[in-house]
């Protein structure tokens, strides 16, 4: 049997108060896709900071290539001199530089000491050939799509180091096209003999693309499986620690339970911004879950904010409880709307807040500045629902940015809770928080449509849809393309949809 | 590809020999870089430079009896401006790594105050005190440098800092006004570079020659310095990658704090040279010398299409910009009937009308994203 890659032996690590790491074996073979899988805070991406030299680890050994004597990483740049590059979630790459720039920074090729342009633009081309992308290289990287600039971090890291390749959750902004298309490039990069550390939360990729799965909890190892002994269920209990059936336990809100009689908590009749989304009708009824299908630009967060009045509808008319109401957000918020927008960091999280600034932001909003909430009044308000969510927190004064995403997204969801509203929109509430989280976030909404709310749900993942919600809008090409629910509302039935070809049974 | 990884670091493997791409001619590939140059933010530039011709034609066509477009005319623009030249380009450096200097004025300032007091009431040679002031350029920026890199300390506070610690200096130095008569100095500020053609013959029937000072001549050559380093060395391009993204830069193996140290070292080097080029030109120190210089560097650079969040701009659009503000100073003075408080209204609304600009094609370009 070969050599592994790289062999990890009880890697341990504290952070002030917890044990990020406790004892970690990990191994990698060459030619493999090892996908590192647990709960945010199990320690997958502790492990791999570990490994690329990102952090430092208290004890524990890291053999490369069969070696006996073990190394450590100081600086990701002494990990990528040894072979082992890392993607990131977050394009790691300057937008305001060439594509080409991107590739080379740093070890532009030279002549006469001046950096040759030419030269570096011909090499760029022929490492994005290489990996089956036709771009022009000489153009600022920003012009291009996330897909696009993932695949040129990609070009970038086994350009420099081609032995491991680690991707730390590289298709989170990326639709169901891009993932095929990265997919396919990790399986040739795969067939090349490289081995590839693969952190995602989606089970369905991991299963599509992966050959062996290390799950971590709490920082301690669970175990290390191949892919076929490992049915779908037993890894989500593995992730979980215990025998999980909460995903299935949500009820199909198939049944609409709805009053026609009484006015639709919103209706929109052929609201369109120009540039962003055609004119579209849509009723949400109280206690209503309805949900949001399309590919990523599609036009499903569009709708969202025009119906918000993020994005000022320039057609049509938008009634709340049967009045019609202004296109702002601050109206939107008077006439009970609340809207979880889809990235957290840029448009929900005010990440040097503390939990409880973040909670009450926007019911203070809400009431305006003067009429502010007094200090016991916002603890009491915050305290109220990091209990009803769960949200794990040291205090009520810790600064959101030290949260995992999972409890962001909470806070978020708990400020727009906090306002009381008639009318949920949740854009992507789920993306990039781990399966328990989800699912408690998934029940939430049921539960709060129960109560009697009206609810938007927008998300990529079918599934994570057809659980939640009991009408689902299609969404193509920026314009709404069709409605099912009921019987109608098959995971099938959507993608063709989306797909835009008739249904076919198959 | 071997599969065996090597426990040491090692050096890259040497590149690979890429096959070329299919063949074009010349004509072609310069077309597609010019595309690509001028693509994004060389637009802006682009534009500046359009504004710029626009003005000057005009104002040959409209002051066509009072020689604006003699090439004497043409001339004195540059000729009454190569401090600014050269520190625009520096000013246009320090906000593409993302950061800002506001202690060039100030710096300004004490350099001509350093050449007026030590060569007339101390008597030291011209040529020491270029040396001298250019090593305490580097030294002042290379503090402010160290100051931002290391201690990441806000680059407005600490070049506020050393503005005022500058202005203080030179009034230390001596708070009287002192003019400069050292004659190897006087030798430099008056060299001239004559024209042989495009000139004009005045009222009085005597040929004027054109001409620039050899300090315009050194401003340029270290504008075109500036301009080789951002375009084709690696500190430049990490100059841009910089400030485009810190956390990439750094992610990507780009040394930041180095970079940011010698991009306020550079610069404190440069704002130096600006000194002594504005001091070949005024001849004489002041404490309130070059008072909103580094204002007027940073007004060159956005009219040039640099951005203040850093990762964009162009070191040849902020010349570009330096032009386009003196010639709109030239226009009040030929109009002659308009008080001179007007060339900074009709700035203002330049540089109102280019920040705009700038945000519709920061706009577009994210909704492109």
């Amino acid at each position: 049997m070969a050599d592994p890659l790289i062999c990890m032996r009880g890697i341990s690590k504290n952070f002030p108060g917890v044990k990020a790491l406790d004892q970690v074996d990990f191994k990698l073979m060459p030619g493999e896709v090892h996908a590192l899988m647990g709960e945010n805070g199990a320690g997958k991406s502790t492990l791999v900071k570990v490994l690329t030299g990102a952090e430092a680890f208290e004890s524990g050994q890291i053999f490369l290539g069969g070696a006996t004597q073990p190394i450590i990483n100081h600086s990701p740049q002494e990990a990528q001199s040894r072979g082992i590059s890392t993607v990131y979630q977050e394009v790691n790459l300057c937008p305001n530089l060439t594509v080409a720039e991107n590739l080379f920074v740093g070890r532009q090729p030279r002549r006469l000491g001046l950096i040759d342009w030419r030269e570096m633009n011909r090499r760029a081309r022929a490492i994005m050939d290489g990996i089956g992308v036709d771009i022009d290289v000489s153009k600022p990287l920003e012009v291009y799509s996330i897909a696009i600039q993932q695949m040129v971090a990609i070009g970038r890291a086994i350009d420099i180091s081609s032995q491991v390749l680690v991707l730390d959750e590289p298709t989170s902004s990326l639709n169901e096209q891009e993932v095929a298309t990265l997919f396919r490039l990790v399986r040739r990069l795969k067939d090349q003999g490289m081995g590839i550390i693969f952190i995602t939360h989606f089970l369905e990729q991991v299963y599509e693309v992966c050959d062996t799965i290390t799950v971590l909890r709490n920082g301690r190892l669970i175990g290390q499986y191949a892919i076929d002994s490992m049915p779908r269920k037993d890894l989500v209990a593995a992730m979980l620690g215990r025998a999980f059936d909460d995903l299935a336990a949500i009820r199909h809100s198939s049944a609409e339970p709805v009053d026609r009689n009484e006015a639709p908590v919103i209706s929109a009749r052929q609201l369109g911004v120009r540039g962003q989304i055609k004119p579209f009708d849509l009723d949400i009824y109280a206690g209503q879950v309805v949900g949001l299908a399309g590919l990523l630009g599609s036009g499903r967060t569009e709708v969202a904010r025009a119906v918000y009045g993020a994005d000022a509808p320039d057609s049509g008319r938008l009634e709340v409880k049967g009045d019609r109401i202004g296109h702002s957000p601050i109206d939107a918020m008077r006439a009970g709307m609340a809207f979880c927008p889809e990235s957290r960091k840029d448009e929900g999280c005010v990440q040097d807040l503390s939990v409880r600034e973040n909670i009450v932001l926007a019911e203070q909003t809400k009431r305006g500045a003067f009429r502010l909430m007094s200090r016991a009044e916002q603890e009491k308000l915050a305290r109220r629902y990091v209990e009803l969510l769960q949200i794990k927190t040291a205090s009520l004064d810790t600064p959101i940015k030290q949260l995992s995403g999972g409890n962001q997204q909470k806070v978020i969801l708990a400020r727009w809770l906090a306002t009381d509203p008639d009318f949920l929109i949740l854009d992507e509430p789920t993306r990039g928080i781990d399966v328990g989280t989800k699912a408690e976030i998934q029940k939430l909404c049921v539960e709060l449509a129960g109560d009697g709310l009206a609810v938007l749900f927008i998300s990529s993942e079918i599934d994570e849809m057809l659980r939640t919600c009991g009408r689902i809008a299609i969404m193509r090409d920026r314009r709404k393309v069709g409605e099912l629910s009921g019987d109608g509302l098959t995971s099938a039935a959507i993608m063709s949809q989306i797909a835009g070809e008739e249904p076919h049974d198959d | 590809m071997s599969a065996r990884l090597d426990p040491r670091p090692r050096a890259r493997p040497k590149p690979r020999a890429h096959p070329a791409p299919g063949r074009l001619g010349p004509a072609a590939g310069m077309w597609r870089s010019l595309k690509g140059r001028f693509y994004g933010n060389n637009f802006l530039v682009l534009i500046t430079v359009v504004l710029f011709v626009a003005v000057y034609v005009a104002g040959v066509f409209i002051y066509r009896d009072k020689n604006f477009g003699s090439l004497n005319s043409f001339f004195d623009m540059l000729n009454s401006n190569p401090g600014l030249i050269v520190i625009a380009a520096g000013m246009t450096m320090v906000l593409i790594s993302g950061g800002i200097d506001i202690s060039v004025g100030a710096q300004v300032a004490m350099y001509c105050m350093m050449f007026a007091f030590f060569m007339e009431r101390r008597g030291v040679g011209c040529a020491t005190m270029i040396v001298v002031v250019l090593l305490t350029g580097l030294v002042f920026g290379l503090v402010q440098g160290a100051l931002v890199a290391y201690f990441k300390i806000q680059p407005f506070i600490v070049t506020l800092a050393g503005m005022f610690f500058a202005r203080g200096m030179t009034a230390t130095i001596s708070p009287q006004t002192i003019d400069i008569t050292n004659p190897d100095f006087m030798g430099l500020a008056l060299f001239k570079f004559k024209f042989a053609f495009g000139g004009y013959t005045n009222a009085s029937g005597v040929y004027q020659q054109p001409f620039v000072y050899l300090s315009v001549v050194l401003a340029l050559a270290a504008l075109v310095l500036v301009y080789a380093v951002m375009t084709w060395t690696k500190f430049g391009r990490g100059v841009y990658a910089v400030g485009g993204s810190e956390q990439s830069a750094r992610l990507m193996g780009l040394n930041v704090t180095r970079t940011q140290l010698f991009v306020y070292t550079f610069n404190g080097l440069l704002t130096a040279f600006g000194g002594f080029l504005f001091c070949l030109f005024s001849t004489g120190g002041a404490v309130e010398k070059a008072q909103g210089f580094e204002m007027q560097a940073i007004a060159s650079s956005v009219i040039g299409g640099t951005l203040l969040t850093g990762g964009v701009g162009n070191v040849l659009g902020s010349f570009v910009g330096v032009l386009v503000q003196t010639t709109i100073t030239k226009f009040i003075n030929f109009n002659g009937t308009l008080a001179n408080g007007w060339s900074s209204i009709v700035l203002a609304a330049i540089m109102s009308f280019f920040i705009i600009l700038q945000s519709v094609f920061t706009y577009v370009r994210g909704k492109r994203r």
